[in-house]
């Protein structure tokens, strides 16, 4: 296990947009075939990391190895095969809105394989089904709510059953009930698929429930990894706040 | 003063530098002309947005265009009693200058524009990115089609604003200031030869090129949400129409 090249590696990772670093020095190591969840607070650089890992952000300074292979200083068209491994919910979804819901999660399937109409119409309406949306297909993403349009998206990142699934905030914005089968759905992606996931999460309390690892992400850094169980009694108190949502303590409002 | 030299100066790099990512972006749509996957549907829309959308307001301006041309230059070329020329002046100052000046202006604000806001639009909710991730060139599949359009499309609308503009100028010229017709038509045939016509079809060609990539580009490059998609959709007309105008006399001196 120890000598195995891990799937995603970032390696002293460094961003700054401007005077304002984003991301210092920034390690890390995701586990495959697991459930990993990034935490840390709003505006902390969790979606400028998850851009990293697929390439859309370049870092400068540090290495970002997709299964051992540093994609940093990869091309635009090298970078597009590498991407093929990969499905992406964006934060705020990202559905092209001149689609419909139903050509959106098609979108992947049209431009990558050589399914016919039917078959790719069978699987969009299975995808659908998957995330509560059957018979919305034929919508305009402008006339959804936003977490309809979120699950939209998680259909489309999907819908190539790719090997690593990144979630931006899969379930912010989505009623209680419809997170959990979200949660659900992440859960059953990656037992079934045998899929990496990494996910972005506000939600501590379905972190810890559905969660193999959770890294917490603080001032640039990764200051905590581990289990759910590591992490609920990690000794940091910034982590401790975090974990138990307190406004007092180490970490300041501003 | 030296602030006023040192904004000159910096104003002219960033145009430079902005002229030199333009022309990549251009090479870079270059590049993929000739790969697949080809969205032939992508270019037929393209060429509808483009094309026929603006047909209208090309045929109207291009209309009045002629009519003033015919008015002006038949109070001066009465002095000398040549008014029988009028026709020809119409004709060639619409084929070799203003068809595909006045065609690439209005196919800016029309169509350049709107470019420009759609691809910013994008980009700002992060649905380029979105098509990066999913493996399909955002050049490929939004520059190229547009641009190809434009190279296309802009020479058919030129050929219209051309007769239009002549119509005009007959309607002015015959019907309401009373030149004889027929000497009218025999003096557009006597000085407009097809070389007029066909450079004039070339430059059309260039300004759509033009148009699209500005448009393209500015959008493209655009951030600061809603905001920032307005302040590059002016910024591309301005740079378009800066930009045709300039390659319209470039193009004019190594032609004639
Ligand atoms: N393209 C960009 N240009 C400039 N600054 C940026 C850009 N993208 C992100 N930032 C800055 O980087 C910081 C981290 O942003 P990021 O979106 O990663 O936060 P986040 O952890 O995802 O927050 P949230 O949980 O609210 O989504 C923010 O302060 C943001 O202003
Ligand atoms: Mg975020």
């Amino acid at each position: 296990m120890s000598n195995e090249i891990p799937i995603i590696e970032l390696e002293k990772v460094s961003k700054s947009f401007g005077l304002f670093k984003v991301l210092d020095e920034l390690d890390l190591v995701l586990e495959k075939d697991k459930v990993n969840i990034i935490i840390g607070r709003s505006g902390g650089g969790k979606s400028v990391l998850i851009k990293h890992i697929i390439g859309l952000l370049k870092p400068d300074s540090g290495r970002v190895l997709i299964q051992g292979q540093d994609i940093a200083p990869l091309k635009e068209r090298s970078l597009a095969s590498v991407r093929r491994k990969f499905g992406m919910l964006f934060q705020e979804a990202a559905l092209f809105d001149s689609f419909t819901v139903e050509e959106n999660v098609a979108f992947p399937l049209r431009e990558h394989t050589s399914k016919s109409i039917r078959e790719i119409q069978e699987t969009v309406e299975a995808r659908l089904a998957s995330v509560g949306l059957s018979g919305m297909g034929g919508k305009m993403p402008s006339e959804l709510s936003g977490g309809m349009r979120k699950r939209v998206g998680l259909a489309r990142a999907l819908v190539m059953d790719p090997q690593i699934v990144l979630f931006d905030e899969p379930t912010s914005g989505l009623d209680p009930v419809m997170s959990a089968a979200i949660n659900d759905l992440i859960l059953r992606t990656q037992r079934e698929f045998g899929a990496t996931c990494v996910v972005i999460s506000h939600d501590i309390e379905a972190t810890m429930k559905i969660a193999d690892r959770i890294y917490m992400l603080y001032n640039g850094k990764i200051i905590a990894m581990g289990t759910p169980r590591e992490i609920r009694d990690w000794d940091d108190p910034v982590v401790r706040q975090f974990i138990r949502g307190e406004a007092d303590g180490p970490i300041k409002v501003n | 003063m030296k602030s006023l030299i040192q904004y000159l100066g910096k104003s002219t790099i960033d145009l430079l530098r902005e002229m030199g990512q333009i022309m990549l972006l251009f090479f870079e749509a270059l590049f993929w002309l000739f790969r697949p996957p080809f969205r032939i549907r992508h270019f037929f829309k393209q060429v509808e947005f483009i094309g026929v959308n603006s047909l209208f307001v090309v045929m109207l301006t291009s209309l009045f265009t002629g009519m003033v041309l015919a008015l002006q230059t038949y109070y001066a070329f009465r002095m000398f009693s040549a008014e029988t020329l009028v026709g020809a002046t119409v004709a060639l100052s619409m084929t070799r200058e203003l068809g595909p000046v006045i065609t690439g202006l209005m196919v800016t604000g029309r169509a350049g524009s709107a470019i420009c806001a759609e691809i910013g639009t994008m980009r700002v909710t992060e649905q380029v990115d979105a098509l990066t991730v999913m493996a399909v060139n955002p050049v490929q599949y939004l520059v190229l089609p547009r641009v190809l359009a434009g190279f296309i499309v802009l020479p058919l609308l030129t050929v219209i604003s051309d007769v239009m503009g002549i119509l005009g100028g007959y309607l002015v010229g015959v019907k309401i200031l009373g030149i004889h017709g027929g000497l009218f038509m025999n003096k557009i045939y006597e000085f407009v030869e097809v070389g007029d016509v066909y450079n004039g079809l070339v430059k059309a060609s260039v300004f759509g090129v033009i148009l699209t990539l500005v448009g393209c580009y500015k959008g493209f490059y655009t951030g600061g949400g809603a905001e920032g998609v307005g302040r590059s959709t002016t910024q591309a007309v301005v740079m378009s129409s800066v930009l045709i105008l300039v390659s319209d006399y470039i193009l004019t001196a190594l032609m004639f």
